[in-house]
């Protein structure tokens, strides 16, 4: 399956409203795509080109630009280990010597099984926490080596199921803007003067 | 000082809190919680008032920019051209800069705060639609801000005609997909319209004039509009009670690295010290196994290094700038006397690198070859000559002097903050400047290494990818 499933067409549908131009949902509909199939397929950027208006290509042109769409098969389990300074200082090589260890995979590579991708990352934004790692984006703190390969066999053996769903899903929430409460998008085009809000100056203008 | 299971990294002491101060209670990202907590009260004294006269307040606040820039938010909202609308708000929360996070620590626990921030900053700059940019790789941050809109949708604080007010906005919670430089305020932008996120370039048309679909667009950081709840509740004359004249309010500051205890710490503005954050008690107690310290990066990887000799500056952006640094999004990594250094600045290096865009050659090609030297020279393969090239090719990138922190051991004098460069954004210089700070402060390791160097033949610089 790669074209979105009648669900996710209509959460597509929801998130291009949300817009004042539907290109904008563009990187939005590809996380879509990528948690619908694991990776981000052709015929899903075909099928995105076409709900945002644009070309294929286009797709393709912006998604490739950013590190976390997938455009081949990716493992259920992506771990990124963290290896800028401050995880370097601590350790981080040493979490992926571990990690290649474990899996029999270099960094960038996927097991055989189609169970873990294994790949070195830039800065996640914890760094006091160093050296740490992300698995689908759900961090790991404070790692050590032997913790790496406890933490592949916990997600092997599907004992972290609950906390980490599979890889492409981000948020398990998603935002939700009820009919009645909502504003709406405007094509920035037709808007004419200021929100009701602004107070209007002598000269018709907001200021 | 107090830490919270619920918040990995955050430590609390005994000073002002503004934008952590419900970082104790364990669900402090409900709305149950945040309304029992004085939350949107700020938002319901601003809708008391006219909206020029809330931007009046937070302008006279001087509340800066916590992004990295640090310009003063009252300023770039009124950089907006007069009568032109619509206007946006893009919240910038794409935290990604080497050593910091404070802005995901702020969505994760209270993001009722923030989106009340967005809604005040909405209401007094007259922006009619608001978009939440949070970085990809921040799973739970997304989680809990989009639980929080949920509620405040349904609850009546965000959406069409708020608090039965004529103020109308909607916030789109956006998110990214792993682009450090997406946190330049253009690219995001360009990001935020379905483009590769490349930065535009500026000056002429600063986004406040021509940003997101061509329309004024303020771009604010997270941290920057959690404060806002607090200044229109407590007015502007309480936040500037608070620090100092030019660096009023609280700021918070990531420790990482060789400390006894790295932490994240709201710190009252332009006060506190470098050494008071790496020895003091109350934050991180000292360099780990009592090492003595060898260098410090003071705000965030792209600040140039300082030196032990700079400890007790203040953390307060013109005095750092003069130090020849910066403050950036307030992130301090340490190194204490066993660090390799050519390694260290590596790491940074080599973030940049493999975060260029691609768009400003010297960044693209430069970036590159500033790693790729590097790497020859830490895994011993280097020769003198590459140390000289190293400076020749961040020249390209940052015309022009450097700037440096002076060195007392070395006799060198300081050179401020900030450096020429010939790129559109600041990725390329900062792939240059741990290469720079290193060979300025520390040369000595860098001869050492490449004396020692296995192999006196040079190896071939590729510019991308290829065999070495």
């Amino acid at each position: 399956m790669s074209r979105f499933n009648d669900t996710n067409l209509a959460i597509a549908g929801d998130i291009i409203a949300r817009y004042p131009r539907p290109k904008s949902a563009l990187i939005p509909l590809l996380h879509l795509a990528q948690e619908q199939d694991g990776h981000v397929t052709d015929e899903a950027m075909r099928q995105i080109a076409e709900l945002v208006g644009v070309t294929p290509a286009e797709v393709l042109g912006t998604g490739s630009f950013y590190e976390m769409f997938r455009f081949e098969r990716t493992g259920r389990y992506l771990i990124n280990i963290c290896g800028t300074m401050s995880c370097a200082l601590m350790g981080a090589r040493e979490l992926m010597l571990a990690a290649e260890r474990a899996l029999g995979v270099h960094a960038g590579g996927t097991t055989d099984d189609g169970m873990f991708t294994l790949h070195q990352a830039e800065c996640q934004a914890a760094c006091t926490e160093a050296p740490c790692l992300q698995v689908n984006y759900r961090y790991r703190f404070k790692m050590t080596p032997d913790g790496v390969e406890k933490l592949i066999d916990d997600l092997r053996a599907g004992r972290l199921d609950d906390e980490i769903p599979p890889h492409g899903t981000l948020a398990r929430v998603r935002q939700h803007i009820p009919a009645d409460r909502a504003v709406g998008a405007v094509d920035p085009d037709d808007v004419d003067g200021p929100p009701p809000w602004i107070p209007v100056s002598v000269d018709g203008a907001g200021s | 000082m107090t830490t919270y299971d619920w918040a990995p990294g955050f430590v609390a002491g005994d000073r002002p809190r503004i934008v952590t101060s419900r970082f104790e209670f364990e669900d402090s990202h409900t709305i149950e919680r945040y309304l029992a907590t004085g939350g949107y009260a700020g938002l319901r004294v601003a809708l008391g008032r006219p909206a020029p006269e809330v931007h009046e307040e937070v302008r006279s606040s001087t509340l800066l920019g916590r992004g990295g820039a640090g310009f003063p938010a009252g300023v770039k909202w009124g950089l907006t051209p007069e009568g032109v609308y619509p206007r946006y708000l893009v919240v910038n929360g794409d935290e990604s800069e080497p050593g910091t996070y404070k802005d995901r620590l702020l969505m994760e626990r209270d993001p009722h705060q923030l989106i009340e921030g967005c809604l005040i900053a909405c209401y007094a700059a007259g922006l009619s639609r608001c978009f939440l940019y949070i970085r990809g790789e921040m799973a739970l941050a997304q989680e809990r801000v989009a639980t929080a809109l949920n509620e405040a949708y349904e609850t009546g604080y965000v959406g069409r005609n708020i608090l039965g007010s004529d103020f109308s906005v909607d916030i789109v919670l956006h998110w990214g997909a792993g682009a450090y430089v997406v946190g330049e305020e253009t690219a995001l932008i360009e990001s935020l319209e379905g483009n590769r996120g490349m930065p535009r370039l500026k000056p002429p048309f600063f986004p406040a004039a021509i940003g997101l679909y061509g329309k004024p667009t303020i771009v604010n950081n997270v941290e920057t509009l959690a404060n806002l709840p607090w200044i229109a509740t407590n007015g502007a004359e309480a936040y500037t009670a608070i620090g100092t004249e030019s660096s009023p309010g609280t700021r918070m500051v990531a420790v990482s690295g060789h400390v006894k205890r790295p932490g994240v710490f709201e710190i009252i503005n332009g006060t506190t010290t470098f050494r008071d954050l790496l020895y003091g008690e109350e934050f991180c107690g000292g360099i780990r196994d009592d090492n003595d310290l060898k260098a410090f990066v003071p705000g965030g990887g792209s600040a140039p290094w300082f030196l032990p000799d700079q400890l007790d500056l203040p953390f307060e952006g013109r005095l750092v700038g003069a130090a020849g640094s910066m403050l950036g999004s307030g992130a301090i990594m340490v190194m204490d006397s066993t660090t390799d250094i050519p390694a260290a600045a590596l790491t940074l290096t080599r973030f940049y690198a493999h975060e260029s865009c691609g768009k400003c050659v010297p960044c693209r090609e430069g970036g590159t070859w500033l790693m790729r030297i590097l790497e020859r020279v830490v895994e011993g393969q280097g020769t003198t000559d590459d140390l000289e090239l190293l400076l020749e090719v961040g020249g390209s990138i940052c015309p022009g002097s450097m700037p440096h922190a002076a060195s007392s051991d070395l006799g060198l004098e300081a050179v401020p903050f900030p450096y020429r460069m010939t790129t559109i954004c600041f990725v390329g210089p900062s792939a240059y400047v741990p290469v720079h700070s290193a060979l300025t402060l520390f040369r000595s390791e860098f001869e050492e290494r490449v004396a020692a160097s296995r192999s006196r033949t040079r190896i071939p610089v590729t510019a991308v990818g290829g065999e070495q």
